[in-house]
């Protein structure tokens, strides 16, 4: 279990900083880079977080800290009650992470023979082994592919074995690091699915950084932004929309140009084109949805073909820099 | 009941390199065939230079030079003389930040996954050496099962102070990243003091003096020379001594290098 205090994560003054050796026969001196600065950072157990920012603002260094796979140049972190350098098969027995861009399977090797090693790795029992990955197989529908290696999976495919891989011995905490990167909509669907079940069924705690909004908006109740290495933004995902207006756009092809809609509950008219054949209709998710507004708009006009635009992540960080700076 | 060794991590990295390595037969097939051709070569040349001297040089019969080409040249796939590795490749790619968020040794899961490759390699195109060499020359063989059990063990601790170097190599990479070099160097030194070209005992005394107090021959030339018979009895125990003594080394360097290492560490490509 956690520490006392129930924290699974907490750091106090977190800092790295990075230097860099001069180009060859320049006078500058070291280069200096701050990635994360007296970063103070409380996840409760149960809790799951999004952590997002801009690239280069300091939240693969963080997770690398929280792990134990960096050492932070002051201040300190506990993860789930561990010291992550020192600590650090302890810690590797009750996290789970997975980077979206590194595997962590055997390349050569079946799905199935890379589960058999971690489970073994873990120190899971055989019977304990056999439920275990039956029940991820089947949860993340792998069982088409289990006795394939692990380098002719598709990367839809390999990114359902990576979490099922890291979830293998039931880690109090899941760290994913850019878990949808590169997957096709389809892909991205089922494995959001899949966290919030694993959510529900074991209290598993989650961080995750991520680009993708939808990520955070399925999966995270809590979002913290980063920005130069420090806390922008810290508060609940409801808060964040409210401070940046994370709106969806729907954009409605209607069967005959019409006036603009400006009269639909909930939204706002953003413009319109082609002598309103097509129009834009701005929304808040937190206070309405996509039905309601398209059922307002049907009886209006007839629609005949519909997109919804999500609020691009680098949008909304832009936002939260540019109120906070 | 006896502890189950598919429950047994470390005994699995072994399996995964042993198997992970037999998913390659065609890359295989090509090193067994340039084993093959540079065993012709220096079979030829080994062998004049055995005849020119009379037929014994340096303690050498023709048979036992032939068992050492050969012989050599059936380790070839097993040891590694070119210094490169995994690990080195995941350091530099940061992959390695895998390897440390498992609660094992990452030390001893690196070197068994490559002896694991490397007891593979005994397969096609260690056995297959030592049958050209017995068509093609009157090499040694091993003359009865003790010896021969010696040799294998001697093979065994000669494929492992191999890999365990190694290690030692591409750990550098914690302060390096890029190690190449170093393994440049390694390649340039390990298989001449190894007794990949000549037997050491060639070597002029303060040649031979330095190659002895380096862990290359326990990867090659001690285990030549125990799985051809040239040495015996007491003399092949002493021989796998010294290369069980060059093993704990290395490990012990591997170890504390790591450990040192870790702090150092910064993971590569975010």
């Amino acid at each position: 279990m956690s520490d006392v205090s129930g924290n699974v994560i907490e750091t106090e003054g977190l800092t790295r900083v990075f230097t860099g050796r001069p180009e060859r026969g320049s006078r500058l001196r070291r280069t200096r880079h701050v990635a994360v600065d007296h970063l103070d950072l409380t996840v409760v157990a149960g809790e799951s977080v999004g952590y997002i920012g801009a690239n280069g603002a300091g939240k693969s260094t963080t997770i690398k800290m929280l792990v134990g796979i960096l050492v932070p140049t002051s201040g300190s972190v506990r993860t789930v009650g561990l010291h992550p350098l020192k600590e650090r098969r302890a810690l590797a027995r009750r996290v789970g992470v997975v980077f979206g861009q590194r595997s962590q399977l055997w390349w050569d090797l079946p799905v199935r023979e890379s589960f058999s090693i971690l489970a073994a790795i873990h120190g899971l029992s055989a019977a304990d082994e056999r439920a275990r990955t039956a029940e991820l197989v089947e949860m993340l529908e792998m069982g088409a592919y289990l006795g394939t290696p692990v380098r002719q999976l598709s990367l839809g495919q390999r990114m359902r074995a990576e979490v099922a891989a890291a979830l293998l011995h039931r880690p109090e905490l899941l760290v994913l690091d850019e878990p949808t990167i590169g997957l096709d909509v389809l892909s991205k669907q089922r494995l959001r699915e899949f966290l919030v079940a694993q959510r529900r069924e074991h209290g598993t705690t989650l961080l995750l950084t991520t680009h993708d909004m939808g990520d955070v908006e399925r999966l995270c109740e809590r979002v913290l932004v980063v920005d130069h290495g420090r806390l922008a933004f810290d508060g609940m995902l409801a808060g964040l929309a409210r401070t940046v207006g994370a709106r969806r756009e729907l954009v409605l092809d209607l069967a005959t140009p019409g006036p603009d809609l400006t009269d639909v509950p909930g939204t706002e008219h953003v413009r319109s084109e082609s002598d309103g054949l097509r129009q834009r209709l701005a929304f808040d998710p937190q206070r309405t949805t996509a039905a309601r507004v398209l059922a307002a708009v049907a009886e209006r006009a007839e629609v005949v073909d519909l997109s919804i635009v999500e609020p691009d992540i680098e949008d909304v960080v832009r936002e939260i820099y540019r109120a906070t700076r | 009941m006896p502890p189950n060794p598919l429950r047994n991590p470390y005994w699995r990295f072994l399996v995964a390199g042993f198997r992970g390595q037999s998913a390659y037969p065609l890359a295989t097939f090509a090193g067994l065939v340039a084993n093959a051709t540079f065993g012709l070569l220096k079979g030829g040349i080994m062998g004049a230079a055995v005849d020119s001297s009379g037929g014994e040089l340096a303690g050498y019969s023709a048979a036992t030079m032939a068992a050492f080409v050969w012989l050599g040249q059936g380790m070839l796939g097993s040891v590694n003389f070119w210094g490169g590795s995994a690990l080195q490749d995941r350091i530099r790619t940061g992959d390695v930040a895998v390897d440390f968020l498992r609660p094992v040794s990452v030390q001893a899961a690196h070197v068994l996954t490559d002896v694991g490759k490397g007891l593979f390699a005994l397969l096609p195109r260690g056995l297959p050496s030592v049958v050209i060499g017995v068509l093609v020359s009157h090499m040694a063989l091993p003359g009865d099962p003790a010896t021969l059990a010696l040799g294998l063990v001697s093979l065994l601790l000669g494929i492992a102070v191999s890999h365990a170097t190694v290690y030692l190599v591409s750990v550098a990479g914690l302060w390096l990243v890029e190690t190449r070099g170093v393994a440049v160097l390694y390649m340039a030194v390990s298989g001449f003091f190894a007794g990949l070209y000549t037997p050491v005992y060639l070597y002029p005394d303060w040649l031979l003096a330095i190659t002895l107090a380096t862990p290359f021959p326990a990867m090659m030339q001690l285990p030549v020379d125990v799985l051809s018979g040239r040495v015996t009895g007491w003399a092949a125990g002493q021989h796998l001594t010294v290369q069980l003594g060059w093993l704990v080394a290395v490990l012990v360097a591997g170890h504390l290098a790591t450990r040192a290492g870790r702090r150092r560490l910064e993971v590569q490509g975010g």
